[in-house]
Formats: C-alpha cells, structure tokens, sequence
C-alpha cells in the first residue's frame, strides 16, 4: 500500500475550503516524491455535501483521495466532534504525516488529535522537508524568533502545522478528480460540552487586510501612543495601505492582536511594507521580512530593522508621517 | 469553584544574547513569567473578585528556581500553587509536558472546575500545551478566550477573539480555557499578599509522586526531539538611506505603485 501524506482541508465558517489546504497540498507533493511517491489525500471534515460540491475546487490541490466525514454534527467547528472524527479517520488510515493549517481552527484541533495519538506535533513550520531517513524534517523559529530548530518525530503520523502563506498553492493544472471515500464517525460516546451562543462577524474590511493588503504600514514602540497610531491610519489610508503593529505596540494597547505581525501574530507578504518605529526584533521581522519592498523609518540609527530594510530613514516618525501625509501621495 | 491556573517560567525572549558558537548564552538569561500567563492569572482573580467560594491554586513544571514565580503569583492573590520538579522531566516536548501536567492535575486536584493557561508561552509559542492538557483530562477546552463573562455552578460563558469575529460559547465544566488577552490593569502585591507568599508552603511534586511510567516524562516521555539547531541566516541587503522626506516619498511611491 501507498504511504500517504494527509492534509487537512479546513472549513471556513461560510462552507469555503480555507487557502492554507492548497498551499499545503503543494508542498505535500513535493514532500511525497521524496517519500516513495506517497498519495497525498485530503480530510475533509463538514456538513453533508460539501465533498461532492467541492470535487471540482480539490482538483486544483492534485490529492489523489478526500476522506470525509459529514452531516449536521459537523456543519460548524467544534473541538470535540472534530477531535474524535479525525482521530477514527486517521487511526484507520495511518498516513505517514498529517499537515494542518495553523489558522485559529487548526491550532485548537491539532493538538487535540496528536495528544490522543499519542504522537509528535510540531506547530507553525516555516520549513518541511523529507531527510535521508525517510522522516519529516519540520523547522520552525523558537525563543521568539532567535533560533531555528529543525524537529523529528519517532510516532506516526508525523504532525506538523503551517501558518497560511507560508507555502504557495499549486500554479500548474490538474485534470483527475480526487477520490471521494466517506466516513462514518460514531459521536455516541462523544459529549459536545461547548455550545456558540452568539457570532458577531467582523466587518469585510477588518478581516484578512493584512493577509490580502499591496501595502502594509506597520507601527511599534516609537509611536508611542494613540496619536502616533492615528498618524499611520492617516497616511495608511492616503495610500490604500493596511495597518500592523508589533507585538510592543500591541502589549501597549495601541493595536489590536489581529493587526500584530511576527511571531505570536500574522506572517504577511505585502508588496511594500513600511516599518515606522519598529526596531526589528526578529520575532517581528520573522512575519514580514519576505515582503517584496521594505522600507524602515526609525530614530534609531543602529535599529536592526534597517539590516533587513531596501530603503530607509534616520528620523522621527511623528514629523516624518505628517511631512508623507502633505505630499500627496495617493493609490 | 477550584481553579488550577497553570503558569510557565520563561526566559526573556527580547533579551537573548549569543555565545561565539552560535548557541543561546543563557547564563544571565532573565526568567520571566510567560506574559500570556499573566493575561491567565488577571482573568483567574477577576473571577475570585466577582464570586465567592473561588480558589486558585498555580501550577508549575520547572526547575526548583520556578518557587519565586509561585511565590509571587500567591502575594497577589493565588490561594495555593505546586511545582512539579525532577530531572526526569526536563527536556519534554508538549506531549510529554501536557501528560505531566494533566496527570498532576488528576491526582492531586481531582475535584477541580476550570484549568486556566495562557494561550501560548513565548520561548516555544506553540500554543499546544493546553489542548494537550485537555486531552489527558478528557474535558473540553475553550482557546483564545479574551474574556470571562460569567460564571454559573456548572458553567462558564467566554468571549473568544477569533480571525473572523467574536463568539461568546458556554462550556460546561469541568473545563479547561486558553487565554489570550484581556485589557486590564495587572494586580498589584500587596503587602498582606507578600506575607501570606512568605507563610505559604510551595507544594512541591516529582516523579515517584505521579504514578507515570519513566518512558512517559521528560525527554523519553517525547515522540518529538530537535535534530539541529541553528541561528537564522541574515537577510542580505543593503539599506539605501534618504536623507529627505522627498526621496522617502518618492521610494514609497515607486515600490508600491502609488500616485502623486
């Protein structure tokens, strides 16, 4: 039998198959040619339906099979019942590795299914090879960013998880459709102890303007205070950019969680991003030094953000943003 | 209600210097309590604040140094705090850690409700040692709750901050929750507190005390170990300065397609 490589293909709150599963498909393949040309399959966990509704969209990820596990206990997350789902499907399987998306849902749910595999999980991977021996090669950044470490796992399946982005999706056509094989989960013995009482959707503009932004203006601890964060958001709408913050601006309660990047928060490729006060500790650059175009405003002279910056300028960011603003600049 | 809060000692990750070797020096390297641990504890005495009949016990595993932590959680409001301590623990991934954790819980708090960590520690920010807790407890876990909004004899309703929006979820207990941030002002010692952390004995378990298999602790306990370690390679570029605001401009519009 075919060893195989299992991504799991997460559900977004409106039934669309989250980005992250076809960068990992991707990479997947690339793994499985150096792993005697495993298969590399899909677990699709979801309402009824959504497997055959999706076999068209899977076939851009060129998986060979879906195992899927379906109906009304499924039609939203949840811990327990997706726990218990992936670990009956995976324990009859056995895939050699299981990727998952390190997105809030695959963060909550990994863990859960590796603990009671009683296997090795390595979380938020910026590197996955396969090494002479035939075992996943997971690196991921460690004390804040500072160190690499390159992690292997002695059970099965090898676990790891990737933050969207990190990989790129296929850009070649595949023709087969995947396989569909369903599953039937028992959840008699499987209490379901947490109950959603209430939803509220961020508003479109809030959600994934770091993800899908050209620009992004970033601020940290030089600008201080709620009036330097105002300055950005000026500027940032001036020229159609997004805001993000470092995890200091964030701890000082100038921006929200959702707009940090580095290593506690988002991984972001933005054609441009201009760093404004950052000093560019490495768990921030870690999530933005991939950017096409950096460029570095800083009093600092010796802030090692400029090691990493294109451009960049010694000065104070609150008589430099204002000057930007008059300029007119424009997208 | 019996909560167990569970904290982490951690070095100061903005702090980190280099040996010639290209290893972390960590002789001199400060310890800290883990931030998103302080985010638990605030949401942990929040709770003792608002309802009566609360106790908080800290938990650690760590080495016999993580006592000053202990201490310190207690002179600011903790009742009571165990430190799990032996060289067979060192070296445990999650996996090991989460069983470690759990399997002190079970036997030396049975009766406890809700288990309180933080969402991730910042040296190895995998956020899976509570899940992984939960798991060897088999109760549920609730992750990135910013808030607690209540608490009702069998239940507790959180605020979660998730990539798409709030949810507000009711978890029956016993439970076990993952804690983000709140916006608070940290509790300060006071002096009664600084007494009491003086008077309180730090519970202190090992191995023997535990009922775990030598194979299921510490470094054996691990299905995952570290290959190799290296320094991340430096991004080779040279920065172009602009000595006016009008080349800055000027940059910024060429890289990102701007007008003006």
């Amino acid at each position: 039998m075919a060893k195989e490589i299992l991504i799991y293909a997460e559900v977004t709150r409106d039934n669309y198959i989250h980005t992250v599963f076809f960068e990992l498909a991707n990479k997947a393949r690339e793994l499985a040619e150096k792993l005697e040309n495993a298969e590399v399959n899909a677990l699709l966990i979801s309402k009824r339906g959504l497997a055959a509704d999706y076999r068209e969209a899977f076939v851009n990820s060129g998986i060979t099979k879906i195992y899927t596990a379906e109906g009304e206990n499924f039609e939203t997350y949840n811990t327990d019942y997706f726990a218990k789902a992936a670990v009956d499907v995976i324990q009859e399987i056995k895939p050699e590795i299981l990727l998952i998306g390190a997105t809030n849902q695959g963060r909550d749910l990994a863990p859960r299914i590796s603990t009671a595999l009683h296997t090795g999980l390595t979380a938020d991977c910026t590197g996955l090879d396969i090494n002479e021996k035939g075992q996943l090669a997971a690196t991921r950044p460690t004390f804040g960013g500072q160190l690499m470490a390159t992690i292997l796992c002695k059970n099965l399946p090898q676990m790891a998880t990737v933050r969207p982005k990190v990989f790129k999706p296929a850009e070649q056509n595949f023709v087969k459709p995947a396989e569909i094989i369903y599953k039937e989960i028992n959840l008699e013995n499987t209490p379901k102890n947490v109950e959603l009482l209430e939803f509220q959707r961020k508003l479109t503009s809030e959600i994934n303007e770091l993800d899908s932004a050209e620009i992004i203006i970033a601020g940290g601890r030089g600008m201080k205070n709620e009036a330097g964060f105002n300055l950005l958001k000026e500027f940032a709408d001036k020229i159609g950019a997004a805001v993000g913050a470092s995890r200091v601006a964030v701890e000082m309660g100038l921006a929200s969680h959702e707009m940090q990047v580095g290593q506690t928060g988002k991984t972001v490729t933005p054609k441009l991003y201009i760093a404004c006060g950052i000093s560019g500790a490495i768990q921030h650059t870690i999530g933005m030094d991939k950017s096409e175009k950096i460029i570095a405003i800083n009093s600092d002279a010796n802030a090692p953000i400029f090691e990493i910056a294109d451009y960049g300028i010694v000065g104070d960011a609150f008589e430099i943003l204002p000057k930007l603003i008059a300029t007119g600049l424009s997208k | 209600m019996k909560i167990v809060l569970c904290i982490k000692q951690v070095p100061d990750t903005s702090d980190i210097k280099w040996t010639e070797n290209n290893t972390i020096q960590r002789e001199g390297l400060e310890s800290i309590i883990n931030p998103y641990d302080v985010y638990a504890m605030e949401a942990a005495l929040k709770l003792k604040r608002s309802y009566n009949n609360i106790e908080i016990t800290a938990l650690t595993m760590g080495p016999s140094q993580a006592e000053d932590m202990l201490k310190k959680a207690i002179s600011v409001g903790v009742d009571n705090a165990i430190l799990l301590t032996d060289r067979k623990f060192a070296a445990a991934d999650t996996y090991a850690t989460g069983k470690t954790i759990g399997t002190a819980i079970k036997t030396k708090i049975p009766d406890f409700d809700l288990v309180i960590c933080g969402q991730f520690a910042i040296d190895g920010d995998t956020a899976q040692t509570g899940p992984s807790i939960a798991n060897t407890l088999n109760i549920s876990q609730v992750t990135y709750v910013q808030e607690i909004l209540s608490y009702d004899t069998d239940s507790i309703t959180v605020r979660r901050e998730l990539e798409d929006g709030t949810e507000i979820v009711k978890v029956k207990l016993p439970a076990l929750i993952c804690v983000l941030k709140d916006y608070f002002e940290p509790t300060r010692a006071k002096i009664n507190g600084i007494i009491k952390a003086q008077n309180t004995e730090i519970k202190t378990f090992g191995f023997e005390d535990l009922g775990l298999a030598a194979e299921e602790v510490g470094l054996k306990g691990s299905p995952t170990y570290v290959s190799k370690a290296f320094r991340p390679a430096a991004k080779d570029t040279q920065c172009q300065y602009c000595s006016t605001v009008e080349e800055l401009a000027e940059k910024i519009k060429l890289c990102g397609g701007l007008n003006g």
